[in-house]
């Protein structure tokens, strides 16, 4: 697959996004736009297209360092805990902070985010039995346990129905003045791009990063302070949408490889296409409601794992 | 020069290197030879610093190992050892290109392809150059690997264990390359083998080690010998020459 096909891909797909809605813009409107046409154009078509790709290819982005730091193919921000401990920390700012600004939010889900996933590395570190398929369910299982220590806090001050909106990703709550913390992963995903050739190294192993002279201890735990602000970013204003971080990387590295610097473009676009895909048909299928994206992501996003599930064995 | 002095590694409260001297000299093939569990590799870890030593020293060209810099000792030493990243997939050409990490951080120059070139062209790849490693054979998997450390350009190259997995023939191409680095290019190669005719036919000198400590030392000829081959790996090995070679017929 080519880069270009992926650019036109997205192109094409984002010219769809901004005229499908519930209240109709067509494309030749656009220069003849009512006051509410604009309106909606500006305060909700397009901040749902930027947050759609952007969350598309941090998640993705996310997933492949991850997989590459634990040089496991099937670990990802939702199989390691680590959206599970951006949701208990975005709880934990909602009881601590009454009226929590966006940015504590973000923090506070952030430094969760972190110590979960450091958490796991912890316990992977642990793990005598390095199956591939045993350490994301182990990550799974460690997740289910910090969401449901989430679920009890949430259920005992009455905030259920906040936490579950998180649980969900879904874009149509998307409008301007309530999306803009997802900015913050784009300088952190050119970040990630700066240090593409270390995060391969690393993901040679300990010794072969020593080898190389590269503080190995270093590169990982940048890596996974880059995974947990972009997780608790996309969690805080979108919600969790899985699989992404599993499925996109894996497809990427089927047809290019494990080469961190020259997949980065492919996972970003991918991710973005693929929600942006997703997105626009959990708005058509039950038009004019729609499907919240966590849902059209997890049925397709599951599909495809187990297809690369069976794949793995095949190839093993 | 690799000067080991009374060195000793313990895991846990066990010691498995006990108080090892050595001199490793340059311009040479040195093998570290003896049974399982005689420190062999446990001792080319520390001196490549993937392990850290509890006492002793280690100096590489006179300076403690403890004070080189990290990135400066990877473009001295460079070391291989046998490990399971075959779910990375890169090509062959990516792989060796990462030997210039020392070098660049991963920002390579024309000066850095050029090494490159050159380490494909010594290790013949150029037709498995955008061959991904996991659909390579074990002997041309390990011969990227070796173009990789040539890229890497240390003076010392350490091995352990280069030919298990491989069938004679790539054993023997392996064993051949080794013996150009040092002909050709000059450096220093270090291995662990487990082979003792690999040995005898290849290296210039030998270091066997028994229970974590260096029992036998000196040149090849010398080494190879039935006494002291029953001492260290406590067998009667008969040695014949063939074509001025020591072969240990240890079959039987």
């Amino acid at each position: 697959m080519k880069l270009r096909y992926l650019v036109i891909a997205l192109i094409v797909l984002s010219i769809v996004s901004l005229f499908i809605g519930a209240s109709s813009i067509r494309i030749f409107d656009i220069f003849s736009m009512t006051e509410l046409q604009t309106q909606i154009f500006i305060q909700s078509r397009i901040p749902r297209l930027i947050s759609i790709v952007i969350a598309g290819a941090s998640m993705a982005i996310a997933g492949l360092i991850m997989q590459q730091l634990t040089r496991n193919k099937f670990v990802s921000p939702t199989t390691a805990g680590t959206m599970d401990s951006a949701r208990l920390g975005i709880l934990v700012s909602l009881l601590i902070f009454t009226s929590a600004s966006p940015m504590q939010q973000a923090l506070t889900a952030f430094v969760f985010a972190l110590l979960g996933t450091f958490v796991f590395m912890k316990i992977l570190d642990n793990i005598k039995f390095k199956d591939a398929i045993f350490i994301p369910l182990v990550g799974i299982m460690f997740g289910n346990i910090i969401g449901s220590i989430t679920t009890f806090f949430a259920y005992r001050h009455d905030l259920i129905q906040s936490i579950t909106a998180w649980l969900q990703g879904d874009f149509s709550m998307i409008m301007s003045g309530r999306y803009e913390l997802l900015y913050l992963s784009v300088p952190i995903l050119f970040i990630a791009y700066f240090f593409a050739n270390k995060f391969t190294i690393a993901g040679m192993g300990e010794e072969f990063a020593i080898n190389l002279g590269l503080n190995h201890k270093q590169v990982v735990n940048i890596g996974l302070i880059i995974v947990a602000l972009v997780t608790a970013v996309v969690v805080l204003t979108v919600g969790v949408i899985p699989f992404l971080g599993l499925i996109i990387p894996n497809i990427v590295s089927i047809y290019q490889g494990d080469n961190l610097k020259k997949n980065l473009p492919h996972t970003a676009l991918l991710g973005a296409v693929f929600v942006l895909f997703c997105d626009i048909l959990g708005r058509v299928v039950i038009y004019p409601y729609e499907i919240p994206i966590g849902l059209t992501v997890g049925v397709i996003g599951s599909g495809v794992f187990i297809y690369l599930l069976l794949r793995r064995r095949q190839y093993a | 020069m690799i000067k080991i002095k009374n060195l000793t590694k313990k895991f846990g409260e066990k010691p498995v290197v006990k108080d090892v001297s050595v001199h490793i000299q340059k311009g040479k093939i040195t093998s570290f030879i003896g049974p399982n569990g005689a420190g062999k590799s446990t001792l080319l870890s520390a001196v490549s610093r993937l392990i850290k030593h509890d006492i002793g020293e280690i100096f590489i060209e006179d300076k403690e190992i403890k004070k080189w810099k990290n990135n400066d000792l990877s473009k001295k030493i460079a070391i291989l050892r046998q490990s399971n990243f075959l779910n990375v997939r890169l090509t062959v050409r990516e792989l060796i290109s990462f030997g210039r990490f020392p070098y660049s951080q991963g920002r390579l120059t024309e000066e850095d392809w050029q090494h490159v070139e050159e380490a494909i062209e010594f290790m013949d790849l150029h037709d498995l150059q955008d061959s991904f490693l996991d659909e390579l054979s074990g002997g041309q998997r390990q011969r990227a690997f070796i173009a990789m450390v040539i890229a890497q350009d240390t003076e010392y190259i350490l091995l352990d264990e280069p030919l298990n997995n491989l069938d004679m023939k790539h054993a023997v191409q392996i064993m051949k390359i080794l013996r150009r680095l040092v002909d050709e290019l000059g450096k220093t190669v270090i291995i662990v083998l487990h082979d003792i005719n690999f040995a005898s036919f290849y290296s210039d000198y030998i270091v066997a080690l028994k229970d974590g400590k260096i029992i036998k030392q000196g040149p090849t000829d010398e080494i190879i010998d039935q006494v002291n081959l029953k001492e260290i790996y406590d067998m009667d090995i008969p040695i014949r020459t063939i074509d001025q070679c020591k072969v240990c017929v240890y079959f039987a």
